[in-house]
């Protein structure tokens, strides 16, 4: 089985942008990875690239020929869609290829147009990502499935706002030096409590914006990374996904992720680690309850303790794991399609020292992404290790 | 069919219809799994049954979590803010809007029965909700 290196990694700034089409957004994201991994474009074998809206926000369907056109490649391509863990899902199909020997050389990535559509244009697009006949018909929107959650976890575990303000406030002071990340500003508990609420317990300061954005990732095998002798230090070790029925109606309990969980476990498995080899971590924080859900899933916080984390400086900068050291979803942006490929990006430069945050974890050699999809009914683990 | 006709979701509009008529229903397989239709498979894992039976809802549900949601999808502006729920009635849970109380006093807990509302919407004309018993 040969192992996945990660040759290179490209971001756009996400934000607000709404005149620039996804494919020039994603245009931009392959040119920086191309640069970073020294692959020329034309040794790739085939384009997966993730898209959640794109019928909706640019009336634009069969995007993976669009977009490996627009990044200047000449092979097949394919667009892979599982509401916001969209490139995982990419990624997961690419690290199957080139384990097996279908391919050496791949690009994969995702990119979101959505602040064209305006707020209420973006709450409903982002809904239908959830079950349309039994929930959106009945008031469901993203943020009030969360909350859903968020109450039910606090009836189960305990917690309050003012513990998920504290993930907030941790991943917008992470974000203050990545040049890539919406929100470069630091903001205080009270802030995020004085808010204005979107769904209760959940307000303005504890969900993520609406953003713009692309990502991508210039994949290779080791023995190609040697042959080329590329200077690819990172490799994706473990790979893993879970799913979940998928209104939260019909799930067993609404205070946990059992779809998370399955895919940590897989990945883990996959990488023949365990979640204390852990460094440092970016997890899916589309609400902050969602960061609390995310690190109890994949084992970085026992059950009924993920809450307290962030409070407790446990997920800081300065913490045991520093989890969201790019700002997360909450402060970097989530550009649905693109956001699993742009944790991955973070995260390989994380451990490669070259972030703003890399000489904070320093000793880091294994890191963990975790992309959600829905209301978890997707979600996907990848684990990241220095290999070289 | 004229091109301006609504085209109905079978099923899923036929529940409707029920919940409008006062009489809901939820699907049961052999095992006594329930689910919602349309559905052709019991849901249940391992299950396999494709032996779904109509049965009367019980009558009433538990809250088992409920927000308020002020910034809603355009079909529901109009009623925002408003009481969101997920309410457990044994066999099946189902989401809806919370009637006939002030949004911030549904609770985790509170008792309700179904009805079928007709929103504030110009896209969606009738939706599922509770009302606290």
């Amino acid at each position: 089985m040969s192992e996945v290196r990660v040759a290179g990694v490209g971001l756009t700034p996400f934000g607000n942008s709404p005149e620039r089409t996804g494919r020039d957004l994603f245009a931009e994201a392959t040119i920086a990875a191309f640069e970073d991994a020294s692959v020329p474009r034309e040794d790739i074998e085939e384009v997966l690239y993730g898209n959640f809206m794109g019928e909706i926000a640019e009336h634009q369907g069969h995007q993976g020929p669009l977009m490996a056109d627009a990044a200047g490649v000449d092979a097949p391509a394919t667009r892979y869609e599982a509401a916001c863990a969209s490139s995982a899902t990419a990624v997961r199909d690419a690290v199957a290829r080139i384990r097996s020997g279908q391919a050496d050389v791949l690009l994969v990535g995702g990119a979101e147009r959505m602040s064209n559509l305006g707020t209420g244009g973006a709450t409903e697009a982002l809904a239908i990502a959830a079950d349309d006949l039994w929930e959106v018909r009945a008031g469901m929107t993203f943020p009030a499935a969360y909350a859903l959650m968020a109450e039910a976890y606090f009836e189960t575990y305990g917690g309050d706002s003012e513990d998920l303000a504290h993930v907030a406030v941790k991943n917008h002071a992470n974000a203050v030096e990545n040049d890539y990340a919406q929100y470069q500003r630091e903001i205080t508990v009270e802030d995020v409590l004085e808010a204005p609420r979107v769904a209760t317990p959940l307000g303005l300061y504890d969900s993520c914006p609406i953003s713009d954005g692309a990502s991508a990732l210039v994949l290779v095998s080791e023995s190609y990374a040697d042959r080329k002798g590329l200077d690819a230090s990172v490799a994706i070790t473990g790979s893993g996904q879970g799913g979940d029925r998928m209104a939260l109606q019909d799930r067993e309990t609404m205070a946990r992720t059992p779809a998370a969980s399955e895919a940590s476990e897989k990945a883990y498995d996959d990488a023949g680690i365990g979640p204390e080899e852990v460094g440092v971590a970016e997890v899916h924080d589309c609400f902050t309850i969602a960061e609390v859900l995310a690190i109890e899933a994949i084992g970085l916080a026992s059950e009924g303790e993920g809450i307290a984390a962030a409070r407790e400086g446990r997920t800081t900068v300065e913490g045991e794991v520093p989890v969201n050291l790019s700002g997360g979803l909450k402060a970097k942006g989530h550009p649905v399609g693109a956001t699993g490929v742009s944790q991955l990006a973070e995260l390989t430069k994380l451990l490669r020292g070259d972030h703003p945050h890399g000489d904070r974890v320093e000793d880091a050699d294994v890191g963990v992404a975790h992309n959600a999809g829905g209301t978890v009914a997707s979600a996907v683990v990848h684990v990241l290790e220095v290999v070289a | 069919m004229s091109d301006d006709e609504p085209v109905r979701d079978a099923g899923f509009d036929d529940w409707l219809d029920a919940l409008g008529d006062g009489d809901p229903y939820f699907l049961e397989c052999e095992h006594g799994h329930g689910s919602l239709p349309p559905r052709r498979v019991c849901p249940e894992p391992g299950c396999d049954s494709t032996d779904l039976e109509k049965r009367s809802l019980p009558e009433t549900g538990r809250i088992e979590s409920v927000t308020v949601v002020s910034v809603a999808t355009p079909a529901f502006e109009a009623d925002a803010p408003f009481a969101l729920a997920v309410a457990d009635f044994g066999p099946v849970s189902l989401t809806g809007q919370v009637r006939g109380i002030e949004s911030e006093d549904a609770e985790i807990g509170t008792t309700v029965s179904l009805e079928l509302a007709t929103p504030g919407s110009e896209t969606v004309d009738r939706a599922v909700a509770f009302r606290p018993r």
